[in-house]
């Protein structure tokens, strides 16, 4: 009876964040001739109900693509339809063709922040209660406390509530796939993760290590038997949900081949504006996207990307626990971001949420690279007037974390830091070095704060006009490449047989 | 490792600090005209001489609080001159620059301060209570979420009410409250026993006790009082032409009264005993701010309103006064004061209903009847809020927020006193505003008398919760004359 209290009030809390922050300001208001995500999603929206099914990838007069045209998979423009017909219910001038681009009123604002919420409720929270209660250790009211902090991390919140988006259903259903995989339902689970890369194709940034894990797992079950049974069936069930989805283009071969080429559109380049990754951070000392050319680029980033990948796969698949596969959704996200081509500032959702999973295990970890992923969006967020949701719930979260994680105690041992410890045993005793990195995270929040400040409130000089979004890139990529190294580190030095294992699988 | 959710000092800074996080992310919802009001008053007292102060009337809003509230609007109008000074011209009618509505909302934020200080140092009376007795609620070895002082601050720092009231709606409310209670507290820390005895009154103490009194009202009004304009003070204070209700009916006897009357009219017509040609049109329903007659029954004067609201608090000021119980006992006789004067005042707001259910928190985690009562009366006073807040965006938080206290209220309660608490019919009856609210806030407006009867919905919720109000009222007085008197056990209250 207690826990369902404590759920229910948590659950009440992170519902009241979500839609207190959706009382601001979303991407583009008001900014005609193009406006901003916001307006891209109600598009799609009348794209969805007013034009047939294989009109809605292509080029034509009624559908043009340089306004917002479909660039995600074939499950986004579903959930748009579904969308646009409870629209078409409640005010059809919302949807209508050509007539209602731009359209903006608080009650159509009302209409889609509800769409988000509803998104929420129905996928995301209970996925992560579900992760909470089964698959991680402590205490209930630990795991209740647990569940909280990973409900109100703000870089989901201010980017689906603020900005506008729906990353909470492909988040959402990758996190189904988790609780599926770590329950034992690998089926279900290979299903759920399916249909979120069929929401949105960033997923694959999670891809390698659910392929890993699975393979792993029947390579273990014996290849010859049980394991390739298991194989056959997901495999199957793989094809079948991709199939399923992708039903209404795969008529033609032009089709398919036209919707891929929306959704990975290789001309664009290595980067696009500001965003917190190698390329871009390098960008500012040696001019990348100049020197070498755009095949040699994608060359580049394939090689990179992969180069930093393989040791956290290979270690996945030759021991396939539910531990190791979290900190190969970490790895493996974070070297897409930070590697990749043609990355997002909001991307580093994708690493944000395995590490939301690991919050148990390393709060002080944890909490520094979500309150770090957070900041990095801090430009985009400061061009949709969000500075003050922004500053609210960074600051409630990290209180949060510190007091209901008491993330601030923890011996080096628990920061998994212990090889890396041994090799600096000379000079620094444990308790010296557990200090070191708590002072690490002091200067580390300091410098957030004052450059979060500094964007807000100064004007940056003339010569310089990017200055503080180069700033802020700059710093958080320094804070993702170490991060990556980190999560790498405490993956790949973790002993073949790890005593006190984590009870699941 | 010791979780720090058991350790001591924490848990109280993190509830302060939670719920300061959610006041700031409300900063941008809906903000009635009494922000407007705060504002011209700001202005007001800012850009105008003293003795303008009661007479200005370039806003419709004019100052209508006491003399204390004018000095600290203009305390706040000189730290509001750096946020933007447009907002202090008078003529600046419903002003609200970005930079206005941060000011303002940080205002009510930070004047908090002074409530949660106000119930920390109520909190460490009450432990301070408990320790000098084998008293049945103790505190020790319990965990953190289910020990009183826990609960007390949890049920007084979250309250719904005071947070959608301050913070959305706009008001002062929570500093004005922790002044109340800060008061209180201070009264009774200097006696371990919290206990006050005839035998040591004197006149000394009644005429250093009446100074102080005197004093602050001179201070207050003194001004006023050399200029000269004490009547229009008063007048603009209490504005009797204003009507027996406002024009959303707070949930107490007169709206019961007024409803007997409309259906007894709506009787005599269909009986032929009355002229439906003779009654007056929609007056009281009109939704307009107005004085007005009944028509079956009689009309009520201020008088009337005046003696009825001494007739229902005298019994227990009698009480109090014959048998004093300490903190405990004058807490209670606040409740039933501030309640009484809900139920039969003149012209009663229904945000009033605060002045009670804050002080009976500090009862309800004390007894297992005041908990009954208060869960009665938080919840019926606390919906009765909602019509505050009629817009669309602000629906789904106040919702969630009067689910959040309630649920917290409920299983907290039931946890402390080990069992269930309310009837199966007060269940009933609190179960019955679950369809209440479906109906008001999503079938009726969908329906066509949306339009032509918009009072309807506002009707209904305050008969409902006058209901539950009148009947927290009589469970109250009840629980006052039948608690044994404590003296006879000693020094423990």
């Amino acid at each position: 009876m207690d826990n369902w209290s404590l759920v229910s009030m948590c659950v009440l809390l992170g519902l009241t964040t979500r839609w207190a922050v959706s009382f601001n300001s979303y991407s583009g208001a008001s900014k005609p001739p193009m406006f901003g995500d916001y307006e891209a999603q109600r598009h799609w929206q009348e794209v969805a109900y007013n034009l047939p099914v294989h009109e809605w990838y292509l080029n034509t007069t009624d559908n043009n693509l340089s306004y917002w045209g479909l660039d995600y998979p074939p499950l986004t423009a579903y959930h748009s339809l579904l969308c646009a017909y409870v629209a078409k219910l409640i005010n059809p001038a919302w949807v209508e063709l050509h007539t209602s681009r731009g359209y903006e009123s608080s009650s159509h604002k009302l209409f889609m922040r509800t769409t988000v919420l509803i998104a929420d409720i129905l996928l995301y929270i209970p996925a992560v209660f579900l992760y909470c209660f089964y698959l991680s250790n402590g205490s209930s009211k630990k795991k209740v406390a647990t569940a909280l902090c990973i409900l109100l991390y703000p870089g989901l919140i201010l980017i689906d509530y603020g900005h506008f988006q729906y990353n909470n259903v492909s988040l959402g259903l990758a996190l189904w796939g988790v609780v599926g995989l770590g329950s034992g339902w690998d089926l279900l689970g290979s299903l759920a993760f399916t249909l979120a890369l069929n929401y949105k194709q960033m997923e694959l940034y999670h891809s390698l290590p659910f392929f890993c894990y699975l393979l792993g797992k029947c390579i273990k079950q014996g290849l010859v038997g049980r394991g390739l049974f298991l194989l056959l069936k997901i495999s199957l069930s793989v094809l079948a949900t991709f199939a399923l989805c992708w039903l209404p283009f795969l008529s033609e071969p032009q089709q398919v081949l036209q919707v891929l080429h929306r959704l990975f559109p290789v001309a664009r380049g290595l980067f696009e504006d500001k965003v917190a990754n190698t390329w871009c951070s390098l960008n500012v000392l040696i001019k990348i996207k100049t020197l070498l050319s755009r095949d040699a680029q994608l060359l580049l980033s394939l090689a990179l990307t992969f180069l930093f990948v393989l040791p956290s796969s290979i270690k996945l698949l030759t021991k396939p626990t539910m531990w190791q596969f979290k900190l190969a959704l970490v790895n493996s996200s974070l070297a897409f971001f930070l590697f990749s081509f043609q990355v997002h500032e909001k991307s580093i959702l994708l690493p944000a949420l395995p590490v939301c999973l690991l919050m148990n295990e390393l709060p002080l970890m944890a909490t520094w690279f979500l309150l770090v992923s957070t900041f990095s969006m801090l430009p985009l967020l400061l061009k949709d007037g969000l500075l003050l949701p922004y500053a609210v719930t960074s600051l409630a979260f990290l209180f949060l974390c510190v007091y209901l994680l008491s993330a601030l105690h923890r011996s080096s041992q628990e920061l998994h830091l212990g090889s890396c410890y041994n090799l600096t045993r000379g000079c620094l005793s444990a308790r010296n070095f557990s200090l070191l990195v708590k002072c690490a995270f002091g200067i580390s929040m300091a410098a957030m704060a004052v450059l979060s400040t500094a964007s807000a409130a100064l004007e940056p000089p003339a010569r310089l006009p990017d200055l503080f979004p180069v700033l802020v890139s700059i710093f958080s990529c320094m804070h993702f490449l170490a991060s990556l190294l980190y999560f790498n580190f405490v993956q790949l030095t973790e002993p073949p047989s790890r005593r006190g294992q984590k009870k699941t699988n | 490792m010791a979780s720090p959710m058991n350790s001591d000092s924490g848990w109280f800074l993190a509830l302060a600090l939670g719920v300061s996080f959610i006041k700031c992310l409300l900063i941008n919802a809906y903000h009635s005209t009494d922000f407007e009001v705060h504002r011209n008053w700001l202005a007001v007292t800012h850009s105008m001489p003293v003795s303008k102060w009661y007479y200005e009337a370039t806003s419709e809003w004019t100052l209508d609080y006491p003399p204390f509230f004018a000095w600290f609007e203009y305390g706040l109008s000189h730290v509001a001159a750096y946020f933007d000074k447009e907002m202090l011209v008078v003529r600046n009618l419903n002003y609200a620059s970005p930079a206005t509505v941060l000011f303002q909302r940080l205002s009510v934020i930070v004047t908090d301060v002074v409530f949660i200080y106000a119930i920390k140092e109520f909190n460490s009376w009450s432990c301070a209570i408990y320790r000098c007795c084998k008293c049945l609620r103790e505190d020790k070895g319990k965990e953190l979420l289910w020990k009183p002082s826990f609960i007390l601050a949890t049920l007084l720092l979250w309250n719904f009410g005071l947070i959608i009231v301050d913070h959305i709606h706009f008001q002062y409310n929570g500093f004005l409250f922790g002044v109340l209670l800060l008061s209180v507290a201070r009264h009774f820390q200097s006696k371990t026993d919290g206990s006050v005895h005839w035998k040591s009154f004197s006149p000394f103490r009644f005429v250093v006790l009446g100074s102080i009194v005197l004093t602050t009202f001179a201070l207050s009004f003194g001004p006023f009082i050399a200029l000269g304009q004490i009547p229009q003070v008063l007048s603009r204070l209490f504005p009797f032409k204003r009507g027996l209700c406002h024009a959303y009916w707070a949930p107490n006897v007169w709206a019961l009264y007024n409803i007997v009357d409309k259906v007894l009219s709506m009787l005599g017509v269909k009986l032929g005993m009355l002229d439906i040609n003779k009654l007056p049109k929609a007056t009281m329903t009109g939704g307009l701010v107005q004085e007005f007659q009944h028509t079956v029954l009689p009309s009520v004067s201020p008088l009337v309103t005046l003696i009825c609201t001494l007739l229902s608090i005298l019994p227990a000021l009698f009480h109090m006064w014959y048998r004093p119980s300490g903190g405990r006992g004058f807490l209670r006789c606040i409740v039933i004061c501030a309640l009484g004067s809900f139920m039969f005042g003149w012209h009663v707001h229904e945000k009033a209903i605060l002045m009670a259910i804050l002080p009976l928190s500090w009862l309800a985690v004390e007894h297992r009847e005041d908990a009954r009562t208060f869960l009665i009366l938080s919840t019926t006073g606390h919906f009765s809020l909602f019509p505050l807040l009629f817009t669309a965006q602000e629906l789904p938080i106040k919702i969630l927020l009067m689910l959040l206290f309630t649920i917290f209220s409920f299983t907290s309660l039931k946890k402390l006193f080990r069992g269930r608490l309310v009837s199966s019919v007060e269940a009933t009856y609190l179960l019955g505003l679950i369809p209440l609210a479906v109906i008001c806030e999503l079938v009726y407006p969908l329906t066509p008398w949306h339009h032509t009867l918009p009072f309807i919905p506002l009707l209904l919720t305050s008969i409902y919760c006058a209901l539950g109000v009148t009947y927290s009222f009589i469970r109250l007085y009840i629980s006052l004359l039948t608690v044994p008197s404590t003296t006879s056990k000693g020094k423990c209250q």
